[in-house]
């Protein structure tokens, strides 16, 4: 029994870390949340000429063959620094789409242009409001022809193809459902940038009027590959969210111990400390949780959906109670807009929602620890 | 990152396997499985002797203190061989219970402060179960505050170089049960409160001795109180210098974090099993929305401490020291179970005031609520465990300290301490 990363792949992490350092500093989050650019694509190519885009896909298509328990580490790092790049959606996304349903040619046409960043890969699933199930989905493809409106799509305006859930064939409920490539670019495809709490990601709204799709896996097991691969992201996204949580932590006590009032450090304070000791508690039991995802995701466990829902739920969890008291913490100061507690608050909340909000990934928790899995997580 | 065993730890869990299932008290079995909560559940003999039986046998069989030496009666195993032991001895661990404070807190004092000839003597047959300890720590003045402890330990005037103890302690788990007891008194008054301590051992037969037991809150009586009148303690039964008590009492205290906090239970698995069970609107509970939520959190509690704990050993196993940090433990189960047995008594509607044999589950969420604001405090009260992370983990000063110069006889002291 062994619940740690090896030396070789903390010294991987320890390289993008230093990477992230120099080429990510708040300023460049900064640049993406008020400026046009969707991404900052410099950086993105630089991440890729490292590797790290490319980390667990396969050598034959371009990238550098090592496992997930290497791309999870990388996901700390992205989330430690806020990065403002389509990873989530391209890697941990489309890539595993690709990876878990994708023909021969899909994967040999994508797979090597999304680890070398030369393409962008986007998931479009969501249309509207509320918790997302078969019967909300309308977009619908016949013969060949994609018709529909998908809002919102992290990262559709970036992207060069998007990976659309849409009704097609005979099938009811979850079987009505089938996956579709659909190049970004092309006929029939309006994007729009929406508005959101946090502009350092992007998200559009996709309408299609007979854009050309592309089936992905079979026709009406849309619903089950979704599922499947969501819970994969949902790993590798509750990495970016223990970066997240780690660094917001980490600046609450920095500035603790350096914000002097009533003639002494506010971190002398118990109220300020017992503060920072329960964001370290969640931090932790986050940590913990988030490794055996890791664990599940690399081995192929049974217990893999049991454990993407508890490292998600924790890890949301704790970078919501981190980012959220690391303001507090900051007092006055942490509520303006040139300390970069905000760019943390904006991103937990974002990311909390990503995939599906908190209340979904709970019930799912439950639902498959019923359905035989107790042991696992108790 | 690895959850199955190696060879060789496959061959250790196959050995302990056979070993339990050619010797443990399956007798006792069904008993034991339908233990309520906080207890042994064995009716059908006496408790203690079930349990030294249990012990004795194990030690026999150099399966008792699994991470001790062998010289002290333990088995010299690794952390990870002590964590696949506990897996395979299963419901029989329940018996242990005498056993925790010594084994746990008192047995790795006595082995980090005691002479050769003294560890020699004392460790054997507290590994075996044979002579239980008690901690006697806390005083009604001196908790948290532990430093600031009144029971005093003076000179003798016969001028035999012994101690002479007078004073009382509360919060002594087991005393009753106990053969022997670790002391912490006050040497010095006139130095400050930390400076002035000293650490002891005792029979807890010496004369002068008296063991009550105290009334809690939830009408058990589990911990203690013990006064000593004039008791004499041998010079030799000092751990550590005069005045190193504080010292002493930190190996004492970070090992009864260690071993509270590794692999407490907060309750989940309990809950869960009953939110199957209950109904809510002719429904099972567990797909009612609000309650998935619930179960969730704590589930996700639950799971953290488990692999939290799972990191502590694979540190261990590769030669870390496991530090303050694994103060985490006691302060989520304690408050995690407070939480969930107040959720288990709701769902349970306005029956769930009723404690009695009718009540789901034998009325171990009920026995949960009563006990579990004293597992918020003993072995280092939230707050204390807030304040170690917040200053030992996160490196943030420590609180201003009004009596650290102050010799200990000049600290104000409240009316309702002296008395």
């Amino acid at each position: 029994m062994n619940l740690d990363f090896s030396d070789d792949q903390k010294a991987l992490q320890a390289q993008v870390r230093r990477f992230l350092a120099e080429k990510c500093p708040p300023a460049a989050v900064r640049a993406v949340l008020e400026g046009p650019a969707p991404y900052d694509r410099a950086l993105y190519l630089g991440l890729a000429e490292l590797g790290a885009l490319g980390v667990a896909i396969p050598e034959e298509y371009g990238g550098m063959g090592l496992s997930h328990l290497e791309l999870c580490l990388i996901a700390e790092e992205l989330g430690r620094v806020v990065a403002p790049l389509p990873v989530a959606s391209s890697i941990y996304l489309a890539a595993e789409f690709l990876l878990q349903a994708g023909s021969e040619a899909q994967k040999a046409k994508w797979l090597p242009r999304l680890a070398s960043g030369e393409a962008v890969g986007a998931f479009a699933m969501v249309e509207g409001q509320g918790r997302m199930a078969p019967d909300k989905i309308q977009a619908t493809v016949r013969s060949g022809r994609l018709s529909g409106v998908k809002s919102p799509v992290a990262d559709g305006v970036a992207a060069d193809f998007a990976i659309v859930a849409a009704r097609a064939g005979p099938g009811r409920g979850e079987n009505a459902i089938s996956l579709f490539i659909v190049e970004l670019a092309g006929a029939g495809v309006t994007r729009e940038t929406l508005e959101t709490i946090d502009p350092s990601l992007s998200y559009a709204r996709l309408t299609f009027d007979g854009a050309p799709a592309e089936p992905l896996g079979a026709e009406g097991d849309g619903w089950r590959i979704a599922g499947q691969v969501q819970d994969r992201a949902a790993i590798l996204m509750a990495f970016e969210q223990l970066g997240g949580a780690d660094r917001t932590l980490i600046m609450a006590r920095d500035y603790a111990l350096e914000r002097m009032a009533f003639g002494r450090p506010i971190g002398s304070f118990q109220a300020i400390k017992h503060m920072l000791a329960d964001m370290y508690v969640s931090a932790t039991l986050a940590r913990s949780n988030c490794y055996y995802g890791a664990w599940a995701l690399a081995s192929g466990s049974s217990e893999l959906p049991v454990a993407a829902a508890t490292a998600r739920v924790s890890a949301t969890q704790a970078f919501q109670h981190c980012a959220k008291n690391n303001i507090q913490v900051h007092g006055g100061m942490g509520f303006t807009w040139a300390f970069d507690c905000h760019l943390y608050y904006r991103r937990s909340n974002a990311l909390a929602l990503a995939l599906g909000s908190q209340s979904t990934w709970e019930s799912l928790l439950i639902e498959r620890m019923r359905t035989g899995n107790l042991e696992a997580a108790a | 990152m690895d959850f199955e065993d190696t060879p060789e730890e496959g061959a250790f869990r196959a050995k302990a396997r056979a070993w339990i299932d050619a010797n443990a008290p399956k007798h006792l079995e069904a008993e034991l499985k339908r233990a309520g909560f906080a207890s042994s559940g064995v009716e059908s003999e006496d408790p203690m002797d079930a349990a030294k039986a249990w012990q004795k046998k194990k030690a026999q069989a150099g399966w008792a203190c699994l991470h001790w030496p062998k010289a002290y009666g333990g088995g010299a195993y690794s952390p990870i061989e002590r964590v696949i032991w506990g897996q395979e001895e299963g419901v029989y661990a329940a018996l242990s219970g005498p056993f925790i404070i010594g084994h746990g807190m008192c047995g790795p004092t006595v082995m980090a402060w005691a002479k050769e000839a003294q560890k020699q003597r004392l460790l054997p047959p507290l590994a075996a179960g044979e002579e239980i300890w008690c901690q006697l720590f806390s005083e009604p003045a001196g908790g948290s505050d532990l430093a600031g402890l009144r029971t005093r330990a003076a000179p003798a005037a016969d001028g035999a170089g012994d101690w002479i103890i007078n004073g009382s302690k509360v919060w002594t788990s087991g005393a009753q049960h106990s053969q022997w007891g670790l002391l912490i008194a006050r040497t010095d008054a006139d130095v400050p409160k930390h400076k002035g301590l000293t650490m002891f051992f005792l029979r807890m037969d010496s004369p002068g001795v008296e063991v009550r037991p105290i009334k809690q809150a939830n009408g058990q009586s589990g911990f203690n109180e013990v006064f000593f009148t004039d008791v004499r303690i041998p010079d030799a039964q000092r751990l550590g210098a005069v005045g190193q008590g504080w010292e002493v009492s930190l190996t004492t205290l970070m090992n009864e974090r260690l071993s509270i906090g590794s692999g407490m239970s907060t309750g989940f698995p309990e809950l869960f099993r009953f939110c199957l069970e209950a109904q809510i609107d002719g429904r099972p509970a567990v797909d009612d929305a609000a309650v998935r939520s619930r179960l969730a959190q704590f589930a996700v509690k639950q799971s953290g401490l488990k692999y939290t704990g799972m990191r502590a050993i694979t540190a261990l196993s590769k030669g870390e020291t496991p530090g303050p940090e694994n103060s985490i433990g006691k302060l989520v189960a304690g408050a995690t179970m407070q939480e969930l047995a107040m959720f288990a008594l709701d769902l349970q509607g306005q029956a769930g005031v009723v404690q009695d044999a009718d009540s789901p589950m034998n009325a171990r969420f009920q026995a949960m609520l009563l006990r579990s604001p004293a597992t918020r405090i003993e072995g280092g009260s939230d707050e204390i465990l807030r304040n170690i992370i917040a200053e030992r983990v996160l490196g943030l000063p420590g609180d201003i300290r009004v009596d650290k110069t102050v010799a200990f006889k000049d600290i104000p002291s409240g009316a309702r301490a002296k008395a």
